[in-house]
């Protein structure tokens, strides 16, 4: 699998200005992205257009070659509201894509235990949407993302809507089960805490010129601890970059 | 709030009822007395009603005429509704006329009702398709275009066509505004079968027996008796219906 992001350019018809301006990024498989950058600057258009759920103004997106023209199965999902259908129950909610994808009844259950399970739901599938918590929501929705086994894992602030311990804990049980999957994922999140934490790479967005103004590797071990100087060091490095573009 | 409660509400209503009655009709004579249904008068005429069997045959014969229009009025709406809904064009054209034949009351399409299907059972179903089907459309309309976006995006992104769209999200998503829209479109279709049955008076019906009472028997309490029975039969459906109906959907989806 590989993602291309050739000289994207995205203008609303509303505006005069460029939301994103001439992105390019290749993504390699496995590779976990985090994009930050201060609101406004085009992290979340930058998703869509990936998703195919916007078309560009200029440039493409390839999905090993192959030109994005529209959403697909390939790219799951994972938005800021969860996005659960409350009219179906935790398990109904997960085995849909795989009821989208005709896929038979007894493989749909046995993969969405797989994954309810790694996401720590087992003994809640059964519940309706109402009844469960707004963590456990999240993780439903992963579940669900997970389950369509797609190339790519496309995630904007999944976990930003959540309270700060919940987040935290989401956060560490993401970074396990990308370790166990090894799926490639391009994470938006307006914290940079959160993309050092997630990240192999993160992406500085500007929202002044609407393109990329830095790409920050981050070679630190996994599990990474927040206070060590290093992870002080790349978070303080990332939050100048992030501040300046929104100053200037 | 207890049963007894409302139990004890409607007693003092009635008593209210009587009271006026024995002051304002028998001691002053405000009002004539033939003009003023009492109580007692309403319940005696309800006996005599139940007593030859008319009664029945006239709601049965109304149910059946209601529901019939209610049913074709369903088909049209949801037709109509998904045709402004999906075509754009439909939708600056088609709506606001549509949105405008709601605001009439349905008693205006009867003299047309007769001057095409007669003094029948057909004219009456007329006037109920006439003055239900704009509303249903307009729910069907309003309800798919309330879904919260959230659920459209979420399955085109896992792949859903256009008819897995429909029957696995469009359709569940939009089924608690739907279901109140035809809710309301019942009573749309209850008060025009009446509308309907008092203009034409050779079949049965209750709005017939009603208009009987009116021309026939000046039977103020008649009259009054079968005013009540429109009510609680419009009642009764809207509960046993749609309101069951209604509330499981919610509490399945916590909303209630």
């Amino acid at each position: 699998m590989s993602l291309v992001i050739n000289n994207l350019s995205k203008r609303f018809d509303n505006s005069e200005k460029s939301t994103l301006n001439n992105v390019s990024l290749d993504i390699q498989t496995g590779e976990f992205v985090c994009i930050v950058g201060a609101s406004g600057c085009g992290k979340t258009t930058l998703l869509n257009l990936i998703a195919g759920l916007e078309t560009p103004t200029e440039g493409e997106v390839l999905v090993d070659g192959v030109k994005v023209t529209k959403p697909g199965a390939d790219r799951a999902v994972m938005f800021q509201e969860h996005g659960l259908y409350p009219w179906m129950n935790v398990l109904e909610n997960v085995t849909f894509p795989l009821k989208l994808a005709k896929i038979p009844k007894e493989e749909q259950e046995k993969r969405a235990n797989y994954y309810l399970e790694m996401v720590g739901l087992s003994e809640y599938k059964n519940y309706p949407i109402h009844q469960i918590s707004g963590g456990m929501k999240q993780r439903t929705a992963l579940a669900r993302a997970l389950v369509m086994d797609s190339k790519v894992l496309l995630m904007d602030e999944p976990f930003s809507a959540l309270d700060k311990q919940t987040s935290n804990q989401l956060r560490e049980e993401l970074q396990r089960i990308w370790l166990e999957t090894h799926k490639t994922i391009v994470f938006i999140t307006h914290s940079v805490e959160e993309s050092v934490y997630l990240a192999d790479k993160v992406v500085v967005l500007s929202p002044k010129t609407g393109s990329i103004c830095d790409i920050v590797n981050i070679d630190l071990e996994r599990p990474r601890h927040v206070y060590s100087s290093e992870f002080v060091e790349f978070r303080h490095k990332i939050l100048d970059e992030v501040k300046g573009e929104n100053l200037l | 709030m207890s049963i007894i409660s409302i139990i004890i509400f409607i007693v003092a209503l009635i008593a209210a009822w009587q009271g006026f009655y024995m002051i304002g009709v028998e001691q002053f004579e405000l009002v004539k007395s033939y003009k003023f249904p009492t109580p007692k008068g309403v319940f005696d005429s309800f006996l005599n009603l139940c007593n030859d069997g008319e009664i029945l045959k006239a709601i049965g014969s109304s149910l059946y005429k209601g529901l019939i229009g209610f049913m074709i009025a369903i088909a049209i709406g949801l037709v109509i509704g998904l045709l402004i809904n999906n075509f754009k064009f439909l939708n600056k054209t088609l709506k606001p006329i549509i949105l405008g034949i709601q605001t009439l009351p349905s008693v205006c399409w009867v003299p047309f009702a007769i001057l095409w299907f007669g003094l029948e059972t057909k004219a009456v179903v007329f006037v109920i398709v006439m003055g239900t089907a704009f509303c249903i459309a307009i729910a069907v309309d309003n309800s798919i275009r309330n879904i919260q976006p959230i659920y459209k995006k979420a399955a085109l992104t896992m792949g859903a066509s256009k008819k897995q769209m429909y029957f696995n999200v469009i359709i569940p998503a939009a089924l608690p505004e739907l279901i109140s829209g035809l809710k309301q479109g019942w009573s749309f279709a209850w008060r025009s079968l009446m509308a309907g049955e008092v203009m034409t008076t050779n079949l049965s019906g209750l709005g017939v027996t009603l208009a009987f009472a009116r021309d026939f028997g000046s039977e103020i309490n008649e009259m009054m008796c079968i005013m009540i029975i429109i009510v609680l039969l419009g009642i009764l459906i809207d509960k046993c219906i749609f309101s069951t109906f209604e509330k499981r959907i919610l509490k399945k989806r916590g909303l209630a």
